[in-house]
């Protein structure tokens, strides 16, 4: 066996990852990109799933957003408090939080309360019935309940129950508005986190149609306009609208309406069972 | 037809499916359809602007009197079918699946005729913007199945030139037969009727298109075409032949552009019985009130070819050919490829109805897909004759990923259905091309009203 082969090798290859060795400990310091360390902590802070509630591609960019001073700590929509809290302690600032609302369904006839007009087969999506024939159900402005906001819910805070209702867990959701975008209804809105009393029903026919479709629905009879002392409620588009700023959440109305379209949401999961029996609405939304 | 020809006409079409015929009815002469109680004319027949109701509650009607009417130019106005008494203005079904405002006629059975609009004398003397306005006064759309104001599409802008009006005579789909009937029984008319069209395109010439399992209306079509100089030429059977798209690159051998429109590539596509409305409008004075539609399907007692007037009820037509035979499953208004299943069989017939197919529940075959399983075989994309590739499109609409669909021509899809047709694993994949659709066009308002706005974040 001819050692020289072995030695010669040895060296050429040594010689060679030297040279590379070399160059690359000198491009390291002649190339360095200087980035923030706390670029790193942040995409730690926030939640990582890349969701983008906030509006930024993905969390990196939502970092890199609060680095750069173009956004506040409470940049993560989906995050909430806690995220906002830990943000804050890796930029060193105070935690600021703007108060978020809650996201509210604007529809509880699930399959016992809403009339359905035909049979849906295809594509489990609420955007997919949407598109064929206006979906399966007879009231062309209520939930399809295929669950398409729950699948765009980056906290899992919206639920579907066997009756095809969809319940908002008030202590998950962030008020984030994804489901906003994502129902092809339009049923969605993300309303004050403090306000109990809500209109589920966004019927706009004349009471007489709407009540063909669904026994859940507001008529806009008015009589929750007359009995609000407050002067909160309005009819409008054929539904009644609470005016958040002016209710003072006395639940007149909630008593008064006759097709059980005004409810009482709890905010805490202890009191929310019996209030909706004594608000008589079985299907309110609710929390798990 | 040289063989040079020939074989431009193979290499050009491309794609395609080929669904049993089932062309039974293609035997049976248009009959006139029933007499209603009652028609339930809705306000919107057409793309474009839905009509204004222009009577009221009460008003007594004749056949062909003017009920509605729209100012914008893209609509077309409509017109009683019968003479009574207007007892009903109000949302009813509609076979597009959501309620629409229609007006509801009750008849007096005596079809009195309105004044309003008489026969021309020579309609092929009038100046084409004239035509236009007749055409539209008559509330004339495709009626094919889109339904595309005709006067609109007879309006060449001063930038273009038509060379070739197409009159679609390919009714590839299964069970239809009421075009082929027309083209049998009123050739003339038809080609009277795409003369005067053609005067107001002014197109250089009229091909007729048949495809060519129908030789005996190849045969009557040229007999009648020959002294005005109409050629007629034979096509290969195939689904969808009788596309706009589809039958300009198997005629003219020319593709329209992404985007683009017939005329954009020198053409002009209108549907036979489309012409024939032409035909009754100019020398009849009789506005588009009804028209032929197939009735077929195993569920239905009686498989008829109807003229049937517009906003008469399906269950009425149904009625008048005996009745549903077995269980019902399904109703489908327009043919078994691109017709929407009805809910209810009170949705009237309208304009654009070309058939009411009715099938058994217990023959049907019903797939529950629920989620889309893509096993990537690839035929989709082998029988889009649009050449995409409807299963990567359907795979990003499923999971909502609208950047990745920029990047395919979803608005070239004529939701043809070839493709959900051919799918082994039964994919719902024109639904979800139309939910890609609609998310795209969402996404792209997003953009606009951030653009608008100068805020970067959305």
């Amino acid at each position: 066996m001819d050692w020289s082969l072995v030695w010669k090798a040895a060296i050429a290859l040594g010689g060679l990852a030297l040279l590379f060795g070399i160059l690359l400990a000198f491009a390291s310091r002649r190339f360095r990109v200087e980035t923030d360390p706390r670029l790193n902590d942040l995409i730690g802070a926030l939640l990582g799933s890349n969701c983008g509630a906030c509006g930024y591609p993905g969390c990196e960019a939502a970092a890199q957003a609060v680095l750069d001073g173009k956004d506040s700590v409470d940049v993560c929509v989906a995050g909430g408090r806690k995220v906002a809290e830990n943000v804050a302690r890796v930029m060193g600032v105070e935690p600021t939080m703007a108060e978020r609302g809650v996201a509210l369904v604007h529809c509880i006839g699930g399959l016992e309360e809403s009339v359905p007009k035909a049979i849906y087969q295809g594509i489990d999506s609420c955007a997919a019935a949407d598109k064929i024939a206006g979906g399966h159900k007879a009231c062309e402005y209520g939930c399809l309940g295929l669950g398409t906001c729950m699948a765009a819910c980056p906290v899992n805070a919206i639920a579907l129950d066997q009756d095809h209702r969809r319940w908002v867990n008030r202590d998950r959701c962030t008020g984030c508005g994804l489901c906003v975008e994502a129902c092809p209804r339009h049923l969605i809105q993300v309303v004050p986190r403090n306000q109990e009393v809500l209109v589920v029903c966004n019927n706009r026919d004349k009471g007489a149609r709407a009540r063909q479709v669904c026994s859940v629905c507001c008529t806009a009879c008015k009589k929750c306009e007359k009995v609000c002392k407050a002067g909160a409620i309005s009819i409008a588009d054929n539904r009644a609208w609470i005016d958040y700023d002016r209710c003072t959440q006395c639940g007149m109305c909630i008593e008064e309406c006759p097709n059980r379209c005004i409810v009482r949401v709890a905010p805490r999961r202890r009191r929310r069972r019996r209030d909706l029996v004594t608000a008589g609405a079985s299907s309110a939304e609710t929390g798990s | 037809m040289g063989w040079a020809q020939r074989m431009k006409r193979a290499l050009f079409t491309r794609g395609g499916v080929h669904p049993e015929p089932r062309k039974v009815s293609s035997i049976m002469k248009i009959f006139p359809g029933p007499n209603p109680e009652q028609v339930i004319i809705p306000l919107s027949q057409h793309i474009g602007a839905p009509c204004e109701p222009v009577v009221e509650i009460g008003d007594e009607v004749l056949v062909g009197q003017k009920i509605g009417d729209s100012a914008e130019y893209v609509s077309a106005p409509v017109h009683s079918s019968v003479s009574g008494e207007v007892t009903g203005i109000k949302k009813y079904p509609h076979p597009g699946g959501h309620d629409m405002l229609a007006i509801q006629i009750t008849s007096d059975h005596l079809d009195r005729p309105s004044p309003d609009l008489q026969p021309v004398a020579e309609p092929l003397e009038l100046a084409p913007g004239e035509i236009r306005v007749r055409v539209r006064e008559g509330g004339i759309v495709g009626m094919g199945g889109a339904g595309f104001p005709t006067h609109v599409k007879l309006d060449t802008p001063a930038d273009k030139s038509i060379e070739v009006m197409i009159v679609n005579g390919a009714e590839c789909e299964p069970y239809l037969t009421g075009d082929y009937r027309v083209m049998l029984e009123n050739s003339e008319q038809v080609l009277m009727g795409a003369k005067i069209a053609q005067r107001a395109l002014g197109a250089d010439r009229i091909v007729v298109g048949v495809e060519h399992v129908f030789p005996d209306v190849i045969r009557v079509m040229r007999e009648a075409g020959g002294p005005f100089g109409i050629e007629v030429v034979s096509l290969p059977c195939r689904y969808p032949q009788g596309a706009e798209k589809s039958l300009i690159k198997s005629i003219a051998g020319r593709e329209v552009p992404t985007g683009g429109l017939p005329r954009d590539v020198g053409a002009s596509v209108s549907n036979v019985q489309t012409c024939y409305a032409v035909y009754d409008l100019f020398y009849n004075g009789r506005p588009l009130t009804d028209r032929v539609l197939t009735v077929a399907g195993d569920g239905i007692a009686g498989t008829a070819n109807l003229r049937v007037k517009i906003g008469t009820t399906v269950s009425d037509v149904i009625d008048y050919c005996g009745g549903m035979v077995g269980e019902p499953g399904k109703v489908i208004l327009g043919g078994p490829m691109m017709g929407v299943a009805q809910y209810t069989t009170g949705v009237p017939v309208i304009k654009t109805t070309s058939g009411i197919i009715v099938l058994r529940a217990d023959t049907m075959l019903v797939e529950e897909p629920g989620h889309f399983t893509c096993i990537r075989c690839g035929r989709c994309v082998k029988r889009c004759p649009m050449n995409l590739m409807p299963y990567q499109m359907a795979s990003y609409a499923d999971i909502g990923d609208w950047d990745a669909l920029e990047r395919f021509d979803l608005e070239e899809c004529m939701e043809c259905g070839c493709c959900a047709y051919i799918c082994p694993t039964k994919n719902p994949l024109v639904q979800l091309i139309k939910v890609g659709k609609d998310g795209l066009a969402r996404r792209r308002r997003k953009m606009d009203s951030l653009v608008g706005t100068g805020d970067g974040r959305g």
